[in-house]
C-alpha cells in the first residue's frame, strides 16, 4: 500500500484538496484538534498538576524532605535530643525542625453556656509544640498567617490554630455539624485541653493554607506545650528536616537508615509520608485525568471520522473518477491519511505553541487557585509529545477508516452516483 | 485490437433481474472510430462502461491486444486503464480542486512519470485542445466547453490505445459539441482509436462506423466513406 508512488499521489492530492477546500471548514476542524489537544494534555495537566501541588504542599509545609515519625510501637521518636543533634550536623541538611504532637480538644464559647445540659461547641485537633523561629524558617508559617499574629518564642498561653477548625474559614462554608468553632478571631479566649489537663489560652493568630495540613492543626511554643503536658524528657513526636539544594531524600533516607537510626524511628520521604488519603486522591484524580483524556481523544477521532467520512462521501463522485482514470485506491486512501495528519498536527501545533508559550510561562507565575491548592499545570514536554502521538494516530485510524469505506465501493457507482 | 464476445450485463434489484446487454458481440481495429448509438435504454453507456473495464460483466468475455480482461484483478484492471485507456464522460468528471492541467498531468504522474515531464506532456495535450491560455484555471472557472476540452486532454495526454467517450456533447452548446467533435476528428486522423457514445444523429455521422444497440443487442454496424 505504502510504496512510494502511492505515497506521492497521495501527498499531491491532499495537499491541492487542503489548499483548495473552504478556509472555514479547515479552520473548524483544527480548531476541533487544538481543543481535543488541550482537552489531552490541559485536564490532565490540571489534574496532576493539583495532586502534585497537594503534595508539594504537605513537603513545603509538613514533612520536609525526610520526616522522621516514632515506630509503629513508641508514642515518641527515641533519643530525640541526641538523633536531633546529630541530624544538625549533617552537611546534607538545611533545617530541622523537631515538634511535640499531642491530641487535643479545643472549646470555645463555653462563658455562654448557662444550661448544664447544653453542649459546648468544641473541636479536635493536634496540638504542635514549635520553636517558632525554627518553624518558620522551615515551613514558613508566619506566611499563612490571616488573622492576628504570628507566635514570640516567650508567649505564653497563646495558640495559633488552623482555619480549618473555625466555622468561618472551614472548607465548604459554614458548618452545622458543631466540629468546628464558632465566634473565634485573634484575640479570642478558648479552653485547651491536652492530656487531661484545662488551661485558658488567648488565639494569637489564624492560619490558613490551601496545602498541607497546617490548617488543621493548633501551634503553641514548644516550651508551653511541654509545660502543658507536663513532661520533661524532650522527646519530639515529629522531626521534618528539610535537605539542602540539590541533595537526595531517598540516598538521605538510606544513610540515616544505615546509621542504624531505623531502629529508633520511621524514616521516610516526603512521597512516603505522605498521608493514605492524600496518596488516594493522587491515583483517583491520575485515573481521572487518563479517563478524560481517552474520553477525549475517542470524540476527537469520532470527530474526525465524521468529518473525513463526510468529505469522502460528498466526493464519492471523483473518488470514483479518480479510480476509474486508473489512480490506485491506496493513492486515494494516502491522500486522506495526509489530511488527517494535517487537520492532527497542525491543532496540536498550535495547541504545543499556547501551552508551552503562553499557558505554562504565565501559570508558573500565577498558579490557578483551587480549593484544595494551588495548581501548577504539569504538562512535560516528553508526556506532551506522547499524547500528541497517540492523537495523530487517533486521528489517523478516524481519517483513513471512512476513506477506505468509500473508495472499496464500486468504481461505476461512485461515478455514476449509484448505490 | 478489442474484441468482444456474447457479453451478458444484468441488473438485480430485488427478486427482479434486468438484461440490459444481450450477447452482444463487437469488435473494433487500431485507429477506428465507432460511434455506438441508440435509443434511450438501449445500453449504450452499460456496453461502453464494459468494453472500458469501469464494469464487470455479467457473462461474455472482452479480449484487448490479446489480454483476456475477463480473468484481471480488480488493480490489473486499473493499472490497464490506466496505461491503455483514456475516457470522456458526459458531465466532464474533472476533479474540482485541480487545475486545468493538474487533472491533465494526474494519470502521468500515477504513471510514474516525472512532475516537470508530466506537467510538460500535460500541457501539449492541452494546447493540442486550444486552451493554452487557461492552464491554471480551476474547472469552475471554465465554461462546459472548455471542461469537456481539459477532459479530452486527460485522456489522450499519455497517447491510450483506445479512446472511450460517453456521450461527450450531451452537456454542450452547439459550438462546443462541434469544436470538441472537431478534436475527435483530428485525433482520428492521428491514428487515435475511439469508441463513442452519442446519441446525436449529427455528431454519430462524424464517426468512421456507426454501431446501433437496440433493447440489449447489436442490430447494425455500418462504415461510412471515410
Amino acid at each position: 500500500m505504502f510504496s512510494s508512488l502511492n505515497i506521492r499521489i497521495g501527498f499531491h492530492l491532499a495537499i491541492r484538496q487542503i489548499r483548495r477546500s473552504s478556509p472555514w471548514t479547515t479552520g473548524l476542524i483544527v480548531f476541533v484538534m487544538l481543543f481535543t489537544f488541550l482537552n489531552l494534555v490541559g485536564v490532565t495537566g490540571i489534574l496532576v498538576g493539583l495532586v502534585n501541588g497537594i503534595g508539594r504542599g504537605y513537603q513545603q509545609e509538613y514533612t520536609g524532605d525526610v520526616f522522621i515519625t516514632p515506630l509503629d510501637t513508641q508514642n515518641y521518636i527515641q533519643n530525640s535530643p541526641d538523633l536531633v543533634s546529630f541530624l544538625k550536623t549533617l552537611p546534607e541538611v538545611s533545617v530541622v525542625d523537631p515538634r511535640y504532637v499531642a491530641g487535643a480538644t479545643v472549646q470555645a464559647n463555653y462563658k455562654n453556656v448557662t444550661d448544664p445540659n447544653q453542649k459546648i461547641n468544641s473541636a479536635g485537633a493536634s496540638i504542635v509544640g514549635i520553636d517558632p523561629a525554627t518553624e518558620d524558617s522551615f515551613s514558613n508559617l508566619s506566611k499563612y498567617v490571616i488573622e492576628g499574629s504570628y507566635l514570640s518564642p516567650n508567649d505564653y498561653d497563646q495558640i495559633l490554630i488552623g482555619a480549618q477548625l473555625l466555622n468561618q474559614y472551614a472548607f465548604g462554608g459554614p458548618s452545622q455539624t458543631g466540629t468546628t468553632l464558632t465566634n473565634v478571631h485573634a484575640g479570642t479566649v478558648v479552653r485547651l485541653t491536652v492530656n487531661g489537663v484545662e488551661r485558658e489560652v488567648t488565639v494569637k493568630g489564624i492560619i490558613y493554607s490551601t496545602s498541607g495540613n497546617i490548617s488543621e492543626r493548633i501551634f503553641m511554643p514548644n516550651s508551653e506545650l511541654l509545660a502543658l503536658t507536663g513532661t520533661n524528657d524532650y522527646s519530639v513526636e515529629e522531626i521534618a528536616i528539610r535537605l539542602k539544594p540539590g541533595e537526595n531524600a531517598a540516598s538521605f533516607e538510606k544513610l540515616l537508615l544505615n546509621s542504624g537510626i531505623g531502629n529508633l524511628a520511621k524514616v521516610q520521604t516526603a512521597a512516603q509520608a505522605l498521608p493514605s488519603g492524600v496518596a488516594q486522591i493522587t491515583a483517583t484524580f491520575a485515573t481521572i485525568g487518563n479517563a478524560v483524556s481517552f474520553i477525549g481523544l475517542v470524540v476527537a477521532a469520532i470527530t474526525i471520522f465524521i468529518v473525513i467520512f463526510v468529505n469522502a462521501l460528498t466526493r464519492r463522485k471523483f473518488i470514483g473518477i479518480l479510480k476509474g482514470i486508473g489512480i490506485s485506491g491506496e493513492a486515494i486512501e494516502i491522500s486522506y491519511i495526509f489530511q488527517s495528519l494535517f487537520y492532527a498536527l497542525t491543532g496540536s501545533a498550535i495547541g504545543l505553541v499556547l501551552m508551552f508559550g503562553i499557558v505554562l510561562p504565565l501559570n508558573a507565575v500565577h498558579p490557578i487557585q483551587l480549593p484544595l491548592g494551588q495548581v501548577v499545570l504539569y504538562a512535560p514536554f516528553i508526556g506532551t509529545m506522547v499524547r500528541v502521538a497517540i492523537l495523530v494516530v487517533a486521528t489517523v485510524c478516524a481519517g483513513y477508516i471512512p476513506a477506505r469505506m468509500i473508495v472499496k465501493k464500486n468504481t461505476l457507482d461512485s461515478i455514476l452516483g449509484r448505490n | 485490437m478489442l474484441k468482444v464476445t456474447n457479453l451478458v450485463k444484468s441488473f438485480k434489484n430485488g427478486d427482479i433481474e434486468t438484461q440490459v446487454l444481450k450477447g452482444v458481440n463487437f469488435e473494433a481495429k487500431d485507429g477506428e472510430f465507432i460511434a455506438i448509438m441508440g435509443r434511450s435504454g438501449a445500453g449504450k453507456s452499460t456496453f461502453m462502461y464494459q468494453m472500458g473495464l469501469l464494469d464487470e460483466p455479467t457473462s461474455g468475455e472482452i479480449f484487448i491486444d490479446g489480454h483476456e480482461t475477463h480473468k484481471m484483478t480488480e488493480k490489473q484492471k486499473m493499472n490497464f486503464r490506466l496505461q491503455k485507456f483514456g475516457y470522456v464522460f458526459q458531465d466532464y468528471a474533472l476533479l474540482p480542486e485541480l487545475t486545468a492541467v493538474e487533472n491533465v498531468a494526474l494519470p502521468l504522474l500515477m504513471e510514474n512519470i516525472d512532475s516537470a515531464k508530466a506537467t510538460k506532456m500535460a500541457i501539449e495535450a492541452l494546447t493540442q485542445v486550444n486552451l493554452a491560455t487557461r492552464l491554471n484555471n480551476l474547472p469552475s472557472q471554465l465554461s462546459g466547453g472548455e471542461q469537456q476540452r481539459v477532459s479530452i486532454a486527460r485522456a489522450v495526454a499519455h497517447k491510450p490505445d483506445i479512446l472511450f467517450a460517453d456521450e461527450p456533447t450531451a452537456n454542450l452548446d452547439r459550438e462546443s459539441s462541434v469544436t470538441v467533435m472537431n478534436i475527435f476528428k483530428e485525433l482520428h486522423k492521428q491514428g487515435q482509436t475511439i469508441i463513442m457514445v452519442t446519441h446525436e444523429k449529427e455528431y454519430g455521422d462524424m464517426a468512421e462506423k456507426i454501431v446501433w444497440l437496440d433493447d440489449g443487442k447489436i442490430v447494425s454496424g455500418n462504415e461510412h466513406g471515410k
